[in-house]
């Protein structure tokens, strides 16, 4: 019991306070919701809440490794819809293509992270306006996908069965999924070089470049990775509403970069954990679910989501003063 | 020392007295103490070595630092100036070493940028390009566009943009703080003028310049600085210049330089570990020949950027387009790019100049930091194999003696001493036999510094060879066997052994003769 | 050196990037208009007019943080939330209308000051700060609009949707006032260039004495007016209000991209809203030009995609220039 509570204290002390921040959110969150309505706290409530969370968190993902390389990617929403209708769309195409739907889907949001991996760190273009313009050619070939033959537009029994079904202790695979990329990319950001210099890169690149790391090949690696979380998610959000669909990524952007931040990464790059991203996701998941069970409308639910990030960042990550 | 300050400045009183003004940056000590008196109508000289406190003396003046403690009075009045603008408004203005210009603005936006001529509140052009053309003529230059952009000029017309600048802001404090270090004698001619008629409408000007023979020229007043501390002032010419280089330099830091050490013997004649022919670069490296043996500091010194740091990135594969040859070990190698430094039998280090931003990641752990350059060798398939990580890196901070809060802490918390400390340590994982170093003592504490003195013996005792550049000559002389003296980009002089004298590297800086043995 | 030839040549390379947004507008329009089949009808001026100038007032608010290298990701937001003010507000007599209008402005500028102490005094990054607030914005626009409609005063929208003798769409007049009567003073002022002094070297410009605070929150505020106009603008063309969230984020992002094509940097210092003007002209009439050429209306997007892309791209030229290669990392 004392050795539990004294590795709980290491554990405390080694946490950022600003991922300790959003974890206490949440838990005032669960403890609002729960006085409002008992079933908040219910079982299979909750359930449903991580599986909600478990496409963004899947797309938070990539949001982080960008972020903390000090980039942003803005090609999520349609990267999303490209996973979808791609894993949709070769499902369509009878015989051994069907197998390949999201393998495929996942290279094709790869491909278009590469493109921008090479923008931002090759033709050094921000990568904000970079991926910007990406997004819309995303969005610009989806169009014409969806237009020129009618495709097939319906999830595989594959999709369904990694969005929906719950197949091992109860808990839905969606979630398991979350966890499955969660552990690797936690593995990765803390056990392999690859991590430690993306940390790296996010504090410096004068430093890195002048102790020999590879400053590009990570950066284009990191947006690759990130354009392959997005289509997995929408790979996944396909399954889960049996469809894809146009804008089906729009939703996603503004959440992930807000869950990432709230989880206490810093926008310019270099800090940040998984731990507080996964708390940032579910903070945000918990956020939107209590204000639509209250039965908040939609008007007064952006204004609380908005003012609530504003308040925790002011409180928590304000960047020091004197620094321009 | 008021008595000396006051007889310098005998019939007027004094514009500026600041007392007893202290600084500290961390555990450093830049100021202690310091007092700085101007007089009306007087050019006042401020002379000292490197990291002697001149340039945060003028930094507290301007307002750009605040002082822990001192006084500072302007007419006899205590003043207090928390920032930039505070000081401007009382008419102190100066002109900085590091340029205060808006690259993207244009000469004349830059000269009008504090207080523009205004009409109907808003900024009246032309007068203010007029305002820009006569503090440009007055200056005697003709060849500066006010439209064009501070950006596409040359560095020496940015300088005088600077003095411009500060000249359209009608001072009652002039301030030029290596002002003229890029400008041509024909500019430094024209500027003097300017100085000298500023002078005698009763202008108290503060002058700090590295070039000997400008301050006989141009100095009323002298005052000498060195180790945060206030030397003397007297009246020019009271003192030759001899007596003044001696009184800047001291003589009480020759025992901190340890003595070379026995190392074990290498082959009688060893091909060069580095060996450098015809390197050129741009227009700031010209033909650049040298080398260096197993086991051999040479030193790297001259004025301030006379190419010291682009040499020492051209040998570490950061420029492109550089010519030349450079062999490393007998070999030849093309250096592309810093990861082609990595060579067998260890490779080039480089322990870059500004540690903050080139050296460190500053917010991640010390040991993050200290096997960076290394993580390739600790780790096995991409995956970092952590417990050889905190084998060579627990060795290394022990070796290095370096003093934190444990490995985990962030790099920043250190003082600058251990901060730079990691930067070598980062290298020496990598175990490089090729060092290049650019002034890693820079505003280290005195202990600190010590020990690294003492730590280039021993790399070279091993017989790594090392390159370090240096703005401070007693560690070219207490450190190195040989000194190469860089002037506009070439090596102008090579001193070695007995001929490593503070006159002759001061000499040769400046480019003039070396004194007879 | 001194000459009016030397004066006329900086000019020239000052404006360099506006004026070749310029003339990729003009080129592009005309061929439009030629291969319009009703030809350079003030009709058609004035749709194409409507169109632009919304995107324009709104990439002309995006541009004043940017110059500071800040940025607004809730431009688009502050347009949707003044549209649905607007379509609240401006109605009734003239009286009501005129005092509606002066509501409509203050609540963009209120907005504008909101971000700008966000992230002036709150030290917030502005890409986050801003994209909170925006989400604020879009609340209170929904809260004033739940679902789409309302209506504004008939007179007041068609007068500023219509054309001066059949040929000055009015909209434009309203473009050419904002940028004579708030831009061109802003620029000439001593806030004005501030803001190009902060962008150039915040550092630079502080030692030299420049009120950082104060102008980096003048962008805010004057972004939050031209937003404001533009929704005001928004209400007219469409008679009504929708508290449309794609919308918002359709014109924040592209907003970013007229900015970026109109010659303004993202990291601050350079530009302006003239440039930003012709950029959001530019990407308003690549659209009507694949409407014109009977190009299949879906691949619009894909195209304008591509050009963006490769406009952004150019700029890539400079770093074959760059010699010292550390200088390419920040």
């Amino acid at each position: 019991m004392t050795a539990t509570l004294r590795a709980l204290g290491a554990l405390f002390r080694r946490t950022d306070r600003a991922v300790l921040a959003a974890i206490g959110c949440n838990v005032v969150l669960l403890i609002a919701g729960a006085l409002y309505d008992a079933n908040f706290l219910s079982l299979d409530y909750l359930l449903q809440q991580l599986q909600v969370a478990s496409f963004l968190g899947v797309i938070a993902t990539g949001v982080l490794l960008v972020v903390l390389l000090g980039h942003i990617d803005l090609s999520i929403p349609w990267v999303v819809t490209l996973g979808g209708m791609m894993s949709t769309a070769t499902a369509g195409h009878a015989g051994i293509a069907g197998s390949f739907a999201i393998p495929f889907a996942v290279a094709c949001g790869a491909g278009f992270g590469l493109a921008n991996g090479l923008g931002v760190a090759y033709l050094r273009v921000p990568s904000m306006i970079f991926t910007l313009a990406t997004n819309t050619i995303a969005q610009g070939l989806m169009v014409v996908h969806t237009s020129g033959f009618a495709p097939q537009d319906h999830a595989t029994p594959a999709m369904h069965l990694l969005a929906v079904e719950r197949s091992i202790l109860g808990i839905p695979n969606a979630v398991w999924v979350w966890a499955v990329i969660g552990g690797a990319t936690v593995a990765m950001l803390r056990r392999t070089g690859f991590g430690r210099r993306i940390y790296a890169i996010g504090n410096g690149e004068r430093a890195v470049y002048l102790s020999r790391g590879h400053v590009g090949r990570v950066v284009v690696a990191c947006f690759a990775l990130s354009g392959a979380c997005s289509a997995f998610a929408g790979v996944l959000l396909a399954g889960y509403s049996t469809k894809a669909y146009q804008a089906m990524g729009d939703p996603y952007l503004l959440p992930a970069i807000a869950a990432v931040v709230l989880g206490g990464a810093n926008i310019l790059g270099g800090r940040g954990s998984y731990l507080g991203t996964v708390a940032g996701v579910i903070l945000v998941t918990l956020l939107q679910s209590i204000l639509s069970i209250v039965q908040m409308p939609e008007a007064g639910r952006q204004v609380i989501y908005g003012t609530v990030i504003i308040a925790m960042l002011l409180a928590y990550g304000r960047r020091p003063k004197g620094v321009t | 020392m008021t008595a000396v300050a006051d007889r310098a400045a005998p019939a007027v009183p004094a514009l500026l007295q600041m007392r007893g003004i202290s600084k500290h940056y961390g555990g450093v000590r830049a100021l202690d103490g310091a007092g700085l008196t101007c007089a009306r109508g007087r050019i006042h000289a401020v002379l000292g070595e490197n990291g002697a406190g001149k340039s945060t003396l003028i930094k507290v003046l301007s307002g750009v630092v605040r002082p822990d403690a001192g006084t500072i009075e302007l007419d006899g009045a205590p003043v207090e100036l928390r920032r930039p603008a505070d000081a401007q408004r009382l008419g102190i203005v100066s002109v900085f070493q590091e340029l205060s210009l808006l690259p993207d603005l244009t000469v004349a936006d830059n000269i009008g940028i504090v207080d523009p001529p205004r009409r109907w509140g808003m900024i009246d052009a032309r007068a203010q390009r007029r305002r820009a053309e006569a503090a440009l003529a007055r200056l005697g230059v003709t060849d500066i566009h006010p439209l064009a952009p501070v950006r596409d000029l040359p560095l020496s017309r940015r300088q005088i943009v600077e003095i411009a600048k500060a000249l359209a802001r009608a001072p009652r404090l002039l301030i030029l703080d290596e002002a003229t270090s890029a400008l041509t004698a024909a500019d430094v001619a024209s500027v003097f003028g300017v100085l000298r008629a500023l002078r005698d409408q009763g202008l108290a000007i503060v002058f700090i310049s590295h070039r000997m023979h400008e301050i006989d020229e141009i100095a009323d007043d002298c005052s000498v600085y060195r180790n945060g501390r206030h030397v003397a002032s007297f009246a020019a010419g009271e003192r030759t210049p001899n007596q003044i280089i001696e009184m800047m330099i001291g003589r009480d830091y020759d025992s901190v330089f340890p003595p070379r050490l026995a190392g074990p013997e290498g082959p009688e004649n060893p091909p060069p570990a580095l060996r450098v022919t015809r390197l050129s670069w741009a227009d700031r490296l010209r033909d650049i020949s040298f080398e260096i043996r197993p086991g051999e500091v040479v030193g790297l010194g001259g004025l301030d950027g006379q190419g010291q740091r682009e040499l020492l990135l051209a040998l570490f594969g950061a420029l492109t387009g550089v010519t030349g040859e450079i062999a490393v070990g007998g070999k030849p190698v093309a250096l592309s790019s810093p990861r082609g430094t990595r060579l067998p039998g260890g490779g080039i280090a480089l322990v870059p100049e500004d540690r903050k931003t080139e050296g460190l990641m500053l917010a991640m752990s010390v040991r993050d930091n200290l096997s960076f350059a290394a993580l390739d060798q600790l780790s096995r398939f991409g995956v970092i194999d952590r417990g050889a990580e905190q084998a060579a890196v627990t060795e290394m901070a022990e070796l290095l003696r370096i003093r934190s809060d444990g490995l985990d802490g962030p790099v920043a918390a250190l003082s600058g001493g251990n901060q730079q400390k990691v930067v070598i340590g980062k290298w020496l994982l990598t175990r490089p036999q090729i060092i290049l170093l650019a002034d890693p003592t820079r505003g280290i504490d005195v202990g600190t510094k010590q020990e690294l003195y003492q730590l280039l013996r021993r790399l070279a005792a091993q017989r790594a060879a090392l390159l370090l550049h240096s703005t401070d000559y007693a560690e070219l002389i207490g450190c190195c066997d040989r000194v190469l003296i860089l002037y506009d980009g070439a090596i102008v002089r090579e001193l070695d052994g007995s001929a490593i004298t503070e006159h002759n590297i001061v000499a040769a800086a400046h480019n003039l003769p070396a004194e007879p043995a | 050196m001194t000459g009016r030839r030397a004066d006329l040549r900086y000019w020239l390379a000052a404006q360099r990037t506006p004026l070749a947004a310029a003339a990729l507008f003009v080129a592009m329009f005309a061929l439009f208009i030629a291969k319009h089949p009703a030809g350079l009808s003030g009709n058609v001026v004035n749709t194409a007019a409507n169109k632009g100038v919304l995107l324009a007032l709104v990439a002309m608010a995006q541009t004043l943080p940017v110059l500071t290298s800040g940025l607004d990701l809730s431009v688009g937001n502050m347009f949707v939330m003044t549209n649905c003010l607007a379509s609240v507000l401006v109605t009734g007599t003239p009286g009501h209308v005129a005092l509606g209008v002066a509501a409509v402005l203050g609540a963009g500028i209120a907005c504008g000051a909101v971000n700008g102490l966000v992230v002036v005094v709150g030290r917030l990054q502005p890409i986050i700060a801003t994209l909170a607030t925006g989400a604020v914005y879009q609340g209170i626009a929904l809260w004033l609009r739940p679902a789409p409609g309302g209506d504004v005063h008939e007179g007041f929208a068609d007068f500023m949707t219509s054309s001066l003798y059949d040929a000055v769409p009015v909209s434009l007049l309203v473009l050419v006032a904002t940028v004579v009567v708030i831009w061109l003073p802003y620029r000439r002022s001593a806030l004005g260039r501030a803001a190009y002094a902060i962008g150039s070297s915040e550092q630079a410009a502080y030692m030299s004495g420049v009120p950082v605070a104060r102008a980096k929150l003048a962008t805010y505020v004057l972004g939050g007016l031209f937003a404001a106009v533009a929704g005001l603008l928004l209400t007219c063309v469409t008679e009504s209000g929708e508290a449309n969230a794609l919308l918002a984020g359709g014109y924040t992002l592209n907003s970013i991209a007229a900015v970026v094509i109109g010659g303004t940097s993202l990291f601050g210092g350079s530009g302006g809203v003239i440039g930003t003007i012709f950029g959001a002209f530019v990407l308003r009439t690549i659209g009507d030009l694949l409407f014109v050429f009977d190009m299949d209306a879906l691949s619009q997007p894909l195209f304008l995609g591509v050009v963006l892309l490769v406009s952004v791209s150019l700029g890539s030229v400079r770093l074959l220039r760059v010699k010292r290669r550390l200088d390419l990392y920040r």
